[in-house]
């Protein structure tokens, strides 16, 4: 009798999230995905059911939004694989050499950057690297500099942004998982003879993937739709796709296109769970 | 100790209850009608959303302004469509747009008997942006120009008139770009000698190729706080298509910040004010337009701390310094020497656009 009541329960418990992602996720994206099909002109569609604006994704103006799709790639593959290669060894010092009553202080210091505006902290990262910024007057005072030094509004300084804020985040998740590892896997293999990188290599790391990925891919997903950051600090020397994305919805207020190219980067976002899923298990956070 | 247990003694359902009574008794104490008199909705710049030009007007009529800033029409035009008519009672848009808007019906006629156009710089009543059918839709409320705005401690004033300043290589990484892609590429056409109005797709690859010239010389391409924060921190000397609406405002803190008009000239760009057709206010907000175009409102509109800009009142209460500042002397003959905005239509524009983009990512 009790296996029958569950079905009932599972589903009356699981409705509130259905009903959020359908009124707040999947009605949106088909919203989306309908305008995409169409074509405006001073504000009045005009044409229903095009593919226009998917054809000017790929082939207008020669392949400026394809460039801005492959930047934005680019630019997302470099902060995740810095972010992984930064928060990686802070976890696990973190977690194994930090003693317990310890950590939940070091853990808030990490948390404090969320603290501050995104915006604010963009804007913060541009005044420190601009020639009149705390970087370049150390490089002058220390010698290494002829003059100013201007490292600002360069891809260079959207990556620093990005990593400043992604490594923290990435830290987290992948610290969650290697406390729940449990401690006498490792006391195991170190007991059978195992030195402390076999320890790491064949026991610690393949085991802490799962954080490693939902972190890795959490911070793809977040960093490759994201506007603000590229725009304050990397200076629009080069677009990255959010940025194209808005130039269209501005003056022109050309939705259409701007929904084709989001449906693509959407279609990017999904491809890169794909890959992901594997390792993803949010459960061991 | 004792609202503790009094909070404890009530039921949920009592609560509801005096929640509900609580509602009932504040709509039937004020009339719906009367509540809603006592506030305003505008949708605007964001000069306007300062409250030195505010606070005045909501003191003297008692009345609470909401507002709602956008950054281009096409986004107040997404707003629009996504609200309820009577939503919103006063609109700040470009002058060029006034026609369009007022076209779709959106905009109520203003009655010129009420407005000072005879205090209004007369070159810039512009009859054919701000009236449709021989009806004024809109007046014109501030102006300003796309010019070249610069740092005086690094750039001589003598090489800011001249417009090839925006492709000399003697201050290579030292130019910002102002990304608004219309006025800083007719800012560029007009320095090539190619008046706004005679953009073209013939001449757009010549124009697209000294785009691309420039980009090799540009350090920063940016919004107005971008443009303004790289002028500030040294990351550039010139901004390409700013003006006084970058810098004047900066001008306390940091002198040296300065505009002028190229003597090939600029872009004139200006900013007017309606009344919506919906609005179920228009004599308060036939009051706001009226405050905001006499000489107290002009004066905060002018200096608001979003942006400064000329105002189209010539009895606007500013002083001497505000006026120096704005280049006032020196209006006459920038007026003369500068083009209207001019808004492409939508197959160039849709060009313009595309030829910007190859330019940000070139």
């Amino acid at each position: 009798m009790a296996r029958r009541a569950a079905p009932p329960l599972i589903a009356w418990a699981t409705a509130p999230a259905l009903l959020w992602t359908v009124l707040f996720f999947i009605l949106p994206l088909l919203a989306m995905a309908a305008v995409s099909l169409t074509r405006r002109e001073r504000g009045q569609t005009v044409e229903l059911w095009t593919l226009d604006n998917y054809r000017a994704f790929f082939m207008q103006g020669g392949g400026v939004f394809l460039q801005a799709l492959w930047n934005s790639v680019e630019v997302t593959l470099t902060v995740t694989a810095l972010s992984v290669l930064i928060a990686y060894p802070i976890a696990y010092v973190l977690a194994y050499r930090v003693p317990p009553r310890w950590q939940r202080m070091l853990l808030v210091l990490l948390v404090l950057p969320f603290w501050t505006s995104y915006v604010i902290r963009s804007y913060s990262w541009l005044l420190v690297l601009s020639e009149k910024g705390v970087i370049s007057i150390a490089l002058q005072g220390l010698g290494l500099a002829d003059g100013p030094v201007g490292l600002g509004n360069t891809r260079g300084a959207t990556v620093l942004g990005f990593v400043h804020f992604f490594a923290m985040l990435l830290t987290l998740t992948i610290y969650a998982n290697l406390v729940q590892i449990r401690e006498s896997y490792r006391r195991a293999a170190a007991d059978l003879g195992a030195s402390p990188a076999q320890v790491f290599v064949r026991i610690t790391l393949p085991l802490s993937l799962p954080g490693v990925a939902v972190g890795a891919f959490l911070t793809f997903v977040l960093a490759i739709g994201d506007y603000v950051t590229p725009q304050i600090l990397g200076g629009s020397k080069e677009l990255l796709l959010p940025q194209a994305i808005m130039l269209q919805v501005g003056r022109t207020a050309d939705f259409p296109l701007a929904s084709a190219m989001s449906m693509v980067l959407m279609a990017v976002v999904t491809l890169a769970y794909l890959l992901f899923a594997r390792h993803l298990r949010m459960g061991r956070l | 100790m004792r609202s503790s247990i009094t909070i404890a003694r009530l039921s949920r359902r009592d609560a509801l209850r005096a929640g509900a009574a609580a509602a009932v008794a504040a709509g039937m104490g004020l009339p719906r009608a009367a509540r809603a008199q006592d506030e305003l909705n505008i949708l605007v710049w964001c000069d306007h959303t300062d409250a030195a030009l505010l606070q005045p007007f909501e003191e003297a009529h008692k009345v609470r302004i909401n507002v709602k800033d956008y950054q281009e029409t096409g986004a107040a035009l997404a707003v629009l469509e996504q609200s309820q008519p009577g939503d919103w009672d006063v609109f700040v848009v470009d002058s060029v747009d006034v026609r369009r808007v007022a076209e779709q019906g959106l905009l109520a006629p203003l009655d010129d008997v009420q407005l000072p156009w005879n205090d209004i710089f007369p070159q810039l009543h512009a009859p054919e942006l701000h009236k449709v059918g021989g009806k004024t839709y809109a007046v014109p409320e501030k102006f300003g120009y796309n010019s070249i705005a610069f740092d005086r401690s690094k750039v001589e004033e003598a090489d800011v008139r001249r417009a090839d300043i925006m492709w000399n290589p003697k201050y290579k990484g030292r130019i910002a770009v102002y990304d608004y892609y219309i006025p800083a590429m007719e800012m560029v056409a007009l320095g090539m000698g190619i008046r706004p109005d005679q953009i073209t797709g013939e001449n757009l690859p010549q124009i697209r190729d000294k785009l691309l010239e420039i980009k090799k010389l540009a350090s920063v391409i940016g919004d107005v706080p971008t443009v303004q924060n790289a002028l500030v921190t040294g990351a550039a000397d010139i901004i390409i298509a700013g003006g006084e609406f970058v810098v004047a405002g900066l001008a306390q803190e940091n002198p040296n910040l300065d505009w002028v008009l190229p003597d090939s000239g600029g872009i004139r760009w200006m900013q007017g004010i309606g009344i919506f057709e919906a609005s179920q206010k228009k004599e308060l907000a036939a009051e706001l337009v009226k405050y905001i175009i006499g000489p107290q409102g002009q004066a905060a509109l002018a200096t608001a701390s979003c942006y400064w800009a000329m105002p189209t009142n010539q009895k606007a209460a500013l002083g001497d310094a505000e006026k120096q500042r704005l280049r006032w002397a020196e209006q006459p003959a920038f007026i003369q020497n500068s083009y209207p905005y001019f808004i492409p239509d939508p197959a160039l524009d849709k060009a313009m656009l595309e030829v910007w983009t190859q330019f940000l990512q070139a």
